[in-house]
């Protein structure tokens, strides 16, 4: 039998919340974190709001030295070391002192999209001007796809596995996936998982250019993320870090450590980008094929499934990923778990939003409640006649929960799926 | 000769080893590890051995002495930068 593996901290910096006690307010009240941004207007995008979080200079020192500020200009990194080093706190893990050995049996895998394209543009600016000379020495650093697992590894002192992993959209829940397959495999017994999203008009420039932003509510930005609604307009851009700290159950107990939820199995996959699959669209079959696959992982039935974190962008396609559940499951109506999207409270987190979202659903976990799904007062009748509003809240419920399961589809053809339990 | 170039001639001129080292110290402190006390800078400590500064600060130091010195440090100059006095001494070379 494989080890089994728990969650034992969370980490999370978020467009409506930053550190887990103000997002768990944000999402149990329903408070949107999308603002609108003049230099998005300036810069002639036709989506001109988004879901940045809000992080004071003095915030930053809390986790970074002045050093370590000098010369850096990254909110992947900012925010991947908030969301990390909470987790790892929260775990109640102390990093390795300086003169010690490193902590061998604990890893990371800390996924992005990319790293620090406003760090990279100042340095192209310098290097197109023939200064290569000035640009530094944290250039790379902050540039390089893996920086911010490798600023986490100093700070910890991990000697296990310190890698960036990256799958579009999918990335953070594929993160804790691949923690929890080392844990299970007896390679490593405490792993850091999470992913983090640049923000800004150089992440955001591609997705508004191909018009899958939505551009049609720059005046009211709260109510213009709208998953499952039937005038969902196409995604708001967000970002921020979600972290979770994995551990084998063996390591938990004998630490006495809080356990937030088993990590049950999972799966990822991919569509090959054949049959409906293309490089921006999900073959339904690999879709379905990626959860039952989680459900064999997780050794359980579809019917103990309580609630759904779906992926679930707030573009027309959102009742395509409801069909895929329905088959998948084999549930349909009332029968149908409980499922809502984060992005409506925070927009679309990119890279950042499957780690965000499991850390959303830890919480829902922990506490026995659904946050509520908001903007979708006018949903979409494609997905109601397959599953019953009810199963949609759009105000907060308290339920008991036991077995949740989590899933993100990227670009590239590529899923995730993941599957919790509080014991 | 202009008198603006006779003048800063003249400010350079002026400048003392302890001029050079008092303007460079605060320079030098900003990238010493938290652990490293800035009361441990002597003239002669080693930047990277002994101050314990990350060997790629040098190249951001040097950055930092050209802005405040308003020189450029050759590849060479670079080599051979180990201690305070041989920040120094490169920037007495540039300024004269």
């Amino acid at each position: 039998m494989s080890t089994r593996v728990v969650i034992t901290g969370l980490g999370v910096v978020a467009p409506n919340g930053v550190g887990i006690a103000e997002f768990t307010e944000a999402i149990k009240n329903g408070k949107s974190g999308i603002r609108f941004f003049p230099e998005l207007k300036d810069l002639n995008f036709s989506c001109h709001i988004g879901g940045i979080p809000i992080i004071s200079e003095e915030k930053k020192r809390e986790y970074f030295t002045e050093l370590q500020l000098r010369n850096f200009n990254s909110n992947g990194i900012l925010y991947g070391v908030m969301a990390g080093m909470d987790a790892l706190n929260d775990a109640g893990i102390q990093a390795a002192k300086k003169d010690e050995d490193a902590l061998y049996d604990f890893g990371i895998i800390f996924g992005a999209g990319t790293s620090s394209p406003e760090k990279f543009r100042e340095s192209i600016h310098k290097i197109d001007a023939g200064n290569t000379r000035r640009l530094g020495s944290n250039s790379v650093l902050q540039v390089m796809a893996s920086g911010v697992s490798a600023y986490l590894g100093g700070m910890i002192g991990a000697g296990n596995m310190v890698t960036t992993n990256s799958s579009a959209c999918a990335t953070g829940t594929e993160a804790i996936i691949l923690g929890y397959e080392r844990i299970a495999s007896g390679k490593a017994k405490q792993m850091l998982c999470g992913s983090t999203s640049d923000d800004g008009p150089y992440i955001w420039g591609g997705f508004d250019a191909i018009r899958v932003m939505n551009y049609k509510s720059n005046a009211n930005p709260k109510n213009a993320s709208r998953p499952m609604s039937a005038s969902a307009a196409g995604f708001v851009p967000g970002s921020g870090a979600g972290a979770l700290l994995l551990e084998s159950l063996e390591s938990a107990q004998e630490r006495g450590a809080k356990i937030y939820a088993e990590v049950l199995g999972g799966s990822i996959n991919s569509g090959g980008q054949r049959n409906e699959g293309s490089m921006t669209a999900a073959n339904h079959t690999a879709v379905q094929n990626c959860i039952k696959n989680a459900l064999a992982d997780a050794n359980i039935q579809a019917s103990e499934i309580d609630y759904i974190n779906g992926h679930l962008t707030a573009t027309t396609k959102d009742s395509v990923e409801i069909q895929n559940w329905c088959e998948a499951l084999n549930r349909k109506g009332k029968d149908f778990p409980y499922i809502n999207s984060l992005k409506g409270l925070t927009g679309h987190c990119l890279t950042a939003s499957g780690s965000i979202e499991v850390v959303a659903t830890i919480l829902q976990l922990q506490n026995n409640f659904i946050f509520p799904n908001i903007n979708c007062d006018d949903l979409d009748t494609r997905i109601t006649n397959m599953i019953s509003s009810e199963k949609i809240p759009q105000k907060k419920i308290e339920v008991p929960l036991k077995t949740v399961v989590k899933a993100s589809f990227g670009f590239g053809d590529v899923n995730a799926c993941v599957i919790f339990r509080k014991n | 000769m202009s008198t603006r170039v006779l003048s800063l001639e003249k400010i350079k001129m002026a400048m003392t080893t302890e001029d050079i080292y008092a303007k460079l110290l605060p320079i030098v402190k900003a990238y010493l590890p938290e652990d490293v006390d800035e009361n441990d800078i002597k003239p002669d400590s080693d930047l990277t051995g002994e101050l314990n500064i990350n060997s790629a600060h040098l190249v951001d130091i040097v950055l930092d002495v050209e802005d405040a010195f308003d020189v450029e440090f050759a590849n060479e100059d670079m080599e051979s930068l180990r201690t305070m006095n041989d920040a120094i001494t490169i920037i007495q070379k540039k300024i004269a």
